[in-house]
């Protein structure tokens, strides 16, 4: 089971007093009856799905019922900070984010050879 | 002339008043009925119920202040459960208060179970998580958690001693469960 540090309770409690409730830092506009369908539909649906480290919002919905926010990595699960409500995001340290965040960045900027293809030539694929 | 109202008055039918179970060890035991309150309030407004309540509500994460027969549960950064034993409603109390705060009474909601004996830890552990023992969960301690499928304030009373309070329709499920815990705990 996982251990979560709440930072209202302000100590580590079990997973299963926990809920997710999605991708943390996105704000609704003070004008949503003005904005454009496309930007409404960036709001409410787009999400950006990491490989990697994402913030998210948690409530220890079991617990002080408060909602938090929380960093944290998809690929090994693990927490790497938690902070209260309202807070801006933190800076995490580099070595916060492991070689799984590399798969963030589009392939041009990878260091990997990509691997090279003959053109077919017309006729020649049967 | 009118003859005066008559008000009724609602009768309580405690749930399993008196219900008991006794193992090896681990004592479980259905309280009398008392009362309770919810309530929720800014920090501005603590010094004012805590005079009113003649508790100090208590600030830090998972404690609790008990005087007399009256104790306060830290729940929240901003919510408690007041828990009144010796017959004095504490919303009536919290009726006279003027400074803003939102207290609803929940006397008839929750039912209290106490748990005691050496292996009273290991019984709710058999359904909760959290880790009980003395030095993460000393006497006084108390949080809102779980146990199996169901949310219950746990309040540590003694050294050996926890009072666990679940809501009404749950407490079948959570006298069932103790029982059997503490049948394997023993």
């Amino acid at each position: 089971m996982l251990l979560i540090h709440c930072p209202y309770c302000e100590e580590e409690r079990p997973e299963l007093e926990f809920r997710n409730a999605g991708e943390a830092h996105i704000a609704r506009s003070s004008s949503i009856a003005e904005e454009s369908g496309e930007d409404f539909e960036k709001f409410f649906f787009i999400r950006s799905n990491p490989k990697g480290i994402i913030f998210e919002r948690w409530r220890h919905v079991h617990g002080c019922a408060r909602f938090f926010n929380a960093a944290r990595d998809t690929v090994t699960d693990r927490f790497i900070t938690t902070y209260k409500a309202g807070e801006p995001k933190p800076s995490l340290p580099k070595s916060a984010s492991g070689p799984a965040a590399y798969a963030n960045r589009p392939p041009d900027q990878l260091n990997v050879k990509r691997p090279r293809r003959k053109p077919v030539a017309k006729g020649e694929a049967k | 002339m009118a003859k005066a109202a008559k008000i009724a008055t609602a009768e309580r039918s405690p749930i399993f008043a008196g219900r008991e179970f006794s193992g090896e060890g681990a004592k479980i035991a259905v309280l009398a009925p008392s009362h309770r309150l919810a309530l929720r309030a800014p920090e501005k407004s603590l010094a004012a119920l805590s005079k009113a309540l003649g508790v100090k509500l208590p600030v830090a994460p998972k404690s609790s202040v008990t005087k007399v027969s009256r104790s306060a549960l830290w729940l929240g950064p901003d919510e408690w459960l007041v828990i009144d034993d010796g017959g004095k409603d504490p919303l009536e109390d919290c009726a006279r208060v003027r400074v803003l705060h939102s207290a609803v009474g929940v006397s008839h909601r929750n039912v209290g179970i106490s748990i005691s004996g050496p292996r009273a830890a290991e019984t709710l552990n058999a359904g909760c998580p959290q880790d009980l023992s003395l030095s993460a969960f000393p006497v006084g301690a108390c949080s809102r958690t779980i146990l199996g499928k169901v949310e219950i304030v746990l309040l540590r009373t003694a050294e050996d001693a926890f009072r666990v309070e679940c809501w009404r329709s749950f407490s079948d499920y959570v006298l069932t469960f103790l029982t059997d815990a503490a049948t394997d705990a023993a």
